[in-house]
């Protein structure tokens, strides 16, 4: 089978427009939410993570004019952009394009303002992005809940592996909306504060918007360290449309599935970075699936503290941290964590971490509809 | 590379389900009369059906007919694809945030739902993934398969197209797996979605 | 809907229409019979629901779901509870 090598990158969320600076500022624990006691979404205060519309727009106007543009398609061209930037050479009439989403321009569907009814279509979506780059082949739209961002990695290997394309850029994306805003509250799953993964003191999910983009291929990226997706696996736990399983059943299942693609054994595993909404369910669900794994004493994190839940952007931003956090030999912290609020040993990170090799790391997701993701990246030496 | 046949195929549209091209049911009530007489002509007891969104109940009658006595156990992956999302379910759940936003239509506003009512009611703990599409792309779907049974994460896929826009439902699914007697390739695929069953 | 004059059964009709509950009819729910787990098989997304319900038609408000859980016991807690809390 073919690896799928993790090539430039670029994440447009509140902490910054740059991959770059939304390292610096998660190295830092500086958060990127914000608590808005008035706000657009409910009549209740909300806490999330929001991209500060007038400087997406003034980003955008670089590279397109913004009235054209939904405030996710900005978020979402800018980040594809931004991997262009650093590839000039690539050639756009090979180059696969694998979009995911969870609702993308679903607040059209209160008001269209000046759009057409076509742009609440997700395949609409994947088209304007082709179309304002030029690229030639045919976008695949994945829309899978909040794993969404994390499969369509595993989606690009599998089309890879199958010989459409041997390089491809990923992007997901999600923003936010009084339709998901007020669906989450209807489920009493947010929270007004900053969210606190895994604590004992957890009391939901924050939800946030942002936009991520990935170059990937089969080839490695020349002279330099490599990170790959050594292994990734699905699996439902067919047992709740909206709840967590309690046995963790389905996420084990994946975290297994992974392992034994990436041919190694838990013991490989140096980090996790894992879902972790903060609400109740989700990170006793998780909780559980890591000890089953036996990882109950590895460093994990959650982002959730910084970027809120971006919905179908967060594992595809989670996972290019996973990368370099690896080529940087660094570990973010997980904010705002107490004391545990799980049943199972979870080994939490709370400070920032330096110089710790990191050749095997677990990205976990879960969403509704009973699904759940595992990946392992692994570092490929120069040589190899 | 591995070849992929059709064990059985389900087709629902303009009032009609068919069955590996023989016609079962035919109704010309409105969809939401389609799907109550559709699901009494399963003859099961279901009560989480009368729950499930429209777009749901569409997957769950196709997967049901197709499954029946069909050997398949939880390593049967599910590869669907539509054009319109979970448009249909958004809509009403739109309509509920004007004054109270529901729960339980918002929890169907995602078109990956059915991937989980069907994994459910058939205790499939397997590989699952949505794709959206500008229309019906079998190649894809094929593709996406062919690489789950090769790379040994799916013994078979339960593969569909799952249309539900404006009341007008398009419905095609198969399933799949590996070297089975009728082919499964994208022109086959094609006829058979393409094919009238008047 | 028929117009209700007993607080039980009104409850049971909504419930039956809100939650879907196609096969059952008022006369199929007992008042102390329990709604969750073994009894009418509800769900949590039915709890959410019926928490929509309670604000709806008798405007109240419940912001903590574990409260719920108490509440939602049977017919004849939900009651009670409206009959207290309620504001329509």
């Amino acid at each position: 089978m073919k690896k799928l090598y993790l090539h430039d990158d670029c994440i447009i969320s509140p902490l910054g427009f740059t991959t770059s600076k939304n390292l610096e500022n998660l190295r830092s624990g500086t958060t990127g939410l914000q608590k808005l006691n008035k706000n657009e979404f409910l009549e209740t205060p909300i806490c999330a993570g929001i991209v500060n519309s007038e400087i997406l727009t003034d980003a955008f106007s670089e590279i397109g004019n913004p009235q054209d543009f939904t405030k996710l398609e900005q978020m979402m061209l800018l980040a594809v952009q931004g991997v262009l930037d650093k590839n000039p050479e690539l050639d756009l009439d090979k180059t696969g394009l694998i979009i995911s989403t969870t609702k993308g321009n679903i607040h059209l569907l209160d008001d269209l303002a000046d759009f057409k009814k076509e742009r609440l279509f997700l395949s609409n979506l994947g088209n304007i992005i082709k179309d304002f780059f030029g690229f030639k082949l045919k976008p695949i739209v994945v829309s899978n809940a909040c794993i969404s961002g994390g499969l369509a990695l595993a989606v690009a290997k599998k089309m890879i592996n199958v010989g459409k394309f041997s390089t491809a850029i990923v992007v997901g994306g999600d923003m936010l909306s009084k339709f998901v805003v007020s669906g989450f509250n209807s489920f009493q799953a947010l929270s007004e504060n900053d969210c606190k993964p895994f604590s004992k003191d957890r009391t939901g999910i924050n939800l946030g918007e942002a936009a991520a983009a990935i170059l990937v291929s089969d080839l490695p990226k020349k002279n330099s360290v490599n990170i790959s997706l050594a292994g990734d696996a699905s699996a439902n736990d067919a047992n709740h449309i909206s709840g967590p399983s309690r046995t963790g059943e389905g996420l084990y299942k994946s975290i297994q599935n992974s392992l034994k693609e990436a041919q190694i054994s838990s013991e490989a595993i140096k980090a996790i970075s894992t879902h972790g909404t903060a609400t109740l369910y989700n990170d006793e669900m998780e909780a559980i699936a890591i000890s089953r794994s036996e990882l109950g004493e590895i460093p994990l994190h959650s982002v959730k503290g910084y970027y809120g839940h971006t919905l179908g952007a967060s594992a595809l931003i989670e996972a290019i941290l996973c990368k370099h956090m690896m080529l940087n030999s660094e570990l973010y912290p997980s904010l705002n964590f107490t004391e545990t609020g799980v049943s199972k040993k979870i080994n939490v990170v709370t400070a920032y971490r330096k110089s710790i090799n990191l050749d095997y790391v677990l990205k976990t997701a879960s969403g509704f509809g009973g699904c759940n993701l595992a990946m392992i990246f692994k570092k490929e030496g120069e040589n190899d | 590379m591995t070849n992929l046949g059709v064990e059985h195929w389900v087709r629902i549209t303009k009032g009609k389900i068919i069955l590996d091209g023989e016609v079962i049911f035919s109704s010309e009530a409105d969809i939401a009369r389609f799907l109550k007489t559709s699901f009494k002509f399963l003859n099961i007891k279901y009560p989480k059906f009368h729950k499930m969104d429209r777009l749901s109940k569409l997957g769950f009658v196709a997967s049901e007919i197709a499954l029946k006595n069909n050997n398949i156990d939880e390593e049967t992956a599910l590869v669907f694809s539509n054009n319109s999302s979970s448009l249909d379910s958004d809509q009403n759940y739109q309509e509920s945030v004007k004054e109270f936003p529901s729960p339980s239509l918002f929890v169907y506003t995602l078109p990956n739902i059915v991937l989980g009512e069907i994994s459910i009611r058939h205790q499939l703990k397997s590989e699952n993934v949505f794709f959206v599409e500008d229309e019906f792309n079998a190649n894809l779907i094929i593709d996406y398969s062919k690489q789950l049974i090769e790379s040994k994460k799916a013994n078979k896929v339960l593969c569909a197209w799952l249309n539900l826009h404006n009341d007008e439902y398009d419905v095609f699914l198969w399933l799949s797996s590996e070297s089975h007697k009728k082919e499964a390739s994208e022109e086959q695929i094609r006829k058979i979605y393409d094919a009238d069953y008047d | 809907m028929p117009i209700m004059t007993d607080l039980h059964t009104e409850l049971k009709a909504s419930i039956i229409e809100q939650l879907n509950l196609e096969d059952m009819e008022v006369s199929d729910i007992e008042n102390d019979e329990p709604l969750f787990g073994d009894g009418l098989g509800l769900d949590s997304i039915d709890a959410l629901e019926l928490i929509v319900l309670l604000e709806k038609d008798y405007g109240i408000k419940l912001t903590d779901p574990k409260k719920g859980r108490e509440i939602f016991e049977s017919i004849n807690k939900m009651a009670d509870f409206i009959e207290a809390n309620r504001t329509k």
